[in-house]
């Protein structure tokens, strides 16, 4: 069975002017221990998807359509706090800047310990002596010193390393990473990459990876979801996505990268910018920047389908 | 820490002498105790008497010395208008007014801030919105006006509060208080509300306003993401992200509740210091205000030492090494 299930996905936003649909139909799965890497543009609907698997889009977002299923048990309809049980006990999050997700009032084993005893039957010294092991595992050196130390005390990148404690010290089945590198200093992110594999890979999680870095992508996923304007558009395994991708958007993506292993390439950019939510093209919204639209392209709109060695949403493989 | 309190008190010095001198100055040169004194019935003889007698014949800056080192040794000269030494009267009157304003402030603080978090959480509720609309008028009615209408609906129309005075006092050899009796409860009542209204509302406001900010802030979305129950979200890690900004103005605010009643002991003739200060204003007994004011400083400069103390206990980043 599958750890998680999205299907049919879709995020509104209500607005004076009708309801912005920043997602719309968007399905994939995440099998046990496997880490699926999600890629696109900025406002592709990345962190909003994460987002609303947890439970937190912010208001007036919603669900507006579809499900989520944790190992199969739909959580989308759960209430509030049936679901912040699940937060952290069974999907860990990561955020995206460590100097802005600590609560800079609170230890650093403070937030470790009360995360741990929301979720788990721990007494006060065993939460210490858990959260001290911790610290040691994601490899902040003198950790059982270090425990009372404050967030403003720590590095951006042994911060993130806290963060990461953070969101497996309940100990959850998945975990979604919203870019954690991206606001790290180049010279540790592959440090944080590797870390993070190394503590799922341990404990066999799963790990929905959110990131513009292709080069992580290609070291740590097992499968890839590109996404735009809301929408998966291809997916598939990531030596397949990566050397032979079949939607043209993927194709203008992976231009830049010759080899699987280059690490530091970019995400490339595409002429035009992506259309904005109350602006949708009619058909495939894509067609405004592919370079191989035609007739079919403008007046019905691609789900995704068998191409070649992915899934596409492009009516080239119809 | 020890240090650090020093040299806050050393810094407060001279702000203690410049507001000294200021308050000496102001007085002394409007309004002539003399005449008030001797009324409109008296010889010249008689004047340059008392003239010498208060030491106004000196020049004014050994005047404020005298004055001034005299205060040091807790002695604020005699009162013009009442013919005793100024310390016995102030501590006569200060525990009057000490208590008032410890209610008022107890009463501005523990309705303000939770009504603060509460509107900042359900900032769309109803009840939200009526509370917002209450504070408005909290913040927007000038005190005595307050004071008077509580004083038509409670004493007038109610009966069920007394509209003056401190009801009945248990007296100590130090201290009187209104706090051991039902009566001397009651009679705080209607003044600390009028007193601590306006900071209340001003708390309130404050603290939603400071919530809203760290309810959006990426910490907080972090803590829900973990699963922390919504109790520990709002009244551990965001209230307390919100009292930096808080303690400052509510410790600003609890100065000035001392300083604003004034006007709300003169509305309920509350034996405080500051009906003190404004009989003696009316016949400008000089030693009893620059007294008065030089205390209002102290009392600033101690505010002010405790809310840094407060800061370097709520919030680790300013516990640097000085
Ligand atoms: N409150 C809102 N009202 C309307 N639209 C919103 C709101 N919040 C987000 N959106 C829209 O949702 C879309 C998806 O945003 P999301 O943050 O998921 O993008 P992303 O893929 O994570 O981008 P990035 O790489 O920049 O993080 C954006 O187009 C954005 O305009
Ligand atoms: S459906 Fe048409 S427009 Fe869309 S990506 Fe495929 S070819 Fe391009
Ligand atoms: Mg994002």
């Amino acid at each position: 069975m599958n750890v998680l299930d999205v299907e049919n996905l879709t995020v509104e936003f209500p607005t004076r002017r009708g309801v912005l649909r920043a997602l719309d139909h968007v399905s994939f799965s995440i099998a046990p221990g496997e880490v699926l890497g999600v890629v696109g543009e900025s406002g592709a609907g990345k962190s909003l998807t994460g987002a609303a698997i947890i439970g937190l889009l912010e208001p007036p977002g919603r669900i507006g359509g579809g499900q989520v299923l944790l190992q199969g048990h739909r959580i989308d309809d759960l209430p509030y706090e049936k679901m912040r049980r699940i937060r952290g006990k069974q999907i860990g999050a990561i955020f995206q800047d460590p100097l802005t997700t600590l609560n800079p009032l609170y230890s650093v084993g403070r937030q470790l310990i009360e995360t741990m005893q929301t979720h788990l039957p721990l007494s006060n010294a065993d939460a210490r002596l858990r959260a001290v092991r911790w610290l040691e595992d994601v490899g902040i050196p003198a950790a059982k010193q270090r425990i009372d130390a404050y967030p403003h005390e720590f590095s951006g990148g042994m911060r993130q390393r806290v963060v990461i404690a953070l969101a497996l010290c309940a100990e959850p089945r998945l975990v979604i990473a919203d870019e954690p590198t991206t606001a790290l200093d180049v010279s540790i992110q592959a440090q944080v990459i590797a870390l993070l594999r190394r503590l799922t890979q341990e404990r066999g999680l799963s790990v929905m990876l959110i990131t513009h870095d292709m080069g992580v992508i290609a070291e740590a996923a097992d499968r890839i979801a590109v996404m735009y304007a809301g929408r998966v558009v291809e997916i598939g395994g990531v030596a397949e996505v990566v050397r032979h991708p079949s939607h043209p958007y993927t194709v203008g993506l992976m231009g830049s990268i010759p080899v699987l292993d280059a690490r530091v390439e970019r995400l490339r950019q595409i002429e035009g910018a992506m259309p904005r939510l109350n602006a949708m093209p009619p058909g495939c919204p894509f067609n405004p920047r592919c370079p191989r639209t035609f007739d079919r392209c403008r007046d019905e709109r691609p789900e995704l389908m068998p191409a070649r060695q992915t899934a596409a949403a492009c009516w080239l493989y119809a | 820490m020890f240090a650090f309190i020093v040299s806050r008190v050393l810094q407060a010095v001279p702000v203690v002498l410049v507001v000294g001198l200021i308050a000496y100055a102001m007085f002394a040169f409007v309004g002539d105790p003399v005449t008030i004194m001797l009324g409109t019935d008296y010889t010249e003889a008689q004047r340059v008497a008392l003239v010498k007698q208060l030491g106004l014949d000196q020049p004014f800056f050994v005047q404020y010395a005298k004055f001034m080192w005299a205060a040091l040794h807790g002695e604020f000269g005699i009162s013009y208008r009442l013919a005793r030494p100024v310390t016995d009267l102030l501590a006569e009157r200060m525990p009057a007014t000490l208590e008032l304003a410890l209610t008022a402030s107890v009463f501005a603080l523990l309705i303000g801030v939770p009504m603060g978090v509460y509107t900042g959480i359900y900032r769309t509720a109803f009840s939200s919105r009526v509370f917002m609309i209450f504070s408005l008028i909290g913040v927007s009615l000038p005190t005595f006006l307050i004071g008077i209408l509580l004083i038509l609906v409670f004493s007038v129309w109610l009966q069920v509060l007394p509209s003056f005075g401190r009801g009945d006092v248990v007296r100590f050899p130090h201290w009187s208080t209104g706090f051991l009796t039902t009566g001397g409860l009651k009679a705080l009542i209607l003044p600390a509300v009028t007193l601590g209204l306006f900071q209340m509302t001003l708390i309130m406001r404050l603290v939603r306003a400071e919530m809203l900010e760290v309810l959006r802030s990426d910490y907080i979305k972090f803590a829900r993401a973990r699963g922390l129950g919504t109790r520990a979200i709002n009244f551990g890690h965001a209230l307390r992200n919100t009292l930096v900004p808080v303690i400052t103005i509510a410790g600003l605010q609890i100065g000035g509740i001392i300083a604003f009643s004034i006007v709300t002991e003169t509305v309920f003739q509350w034996p405080g210091m500051g009906l003190l200060f404004v009989q003696s204003v009316q016949v400008a007994d000089v030693p009893v205000m620059a007294a008065y004011l030089v205390m209002i400083s102290v009392l600033f400069v101690l505010i002010n030492l405790v809310v840094d103390l407060l800061y370097y206990a709520v919030d680790p980043r300013l516990r640097v090494v000085r």
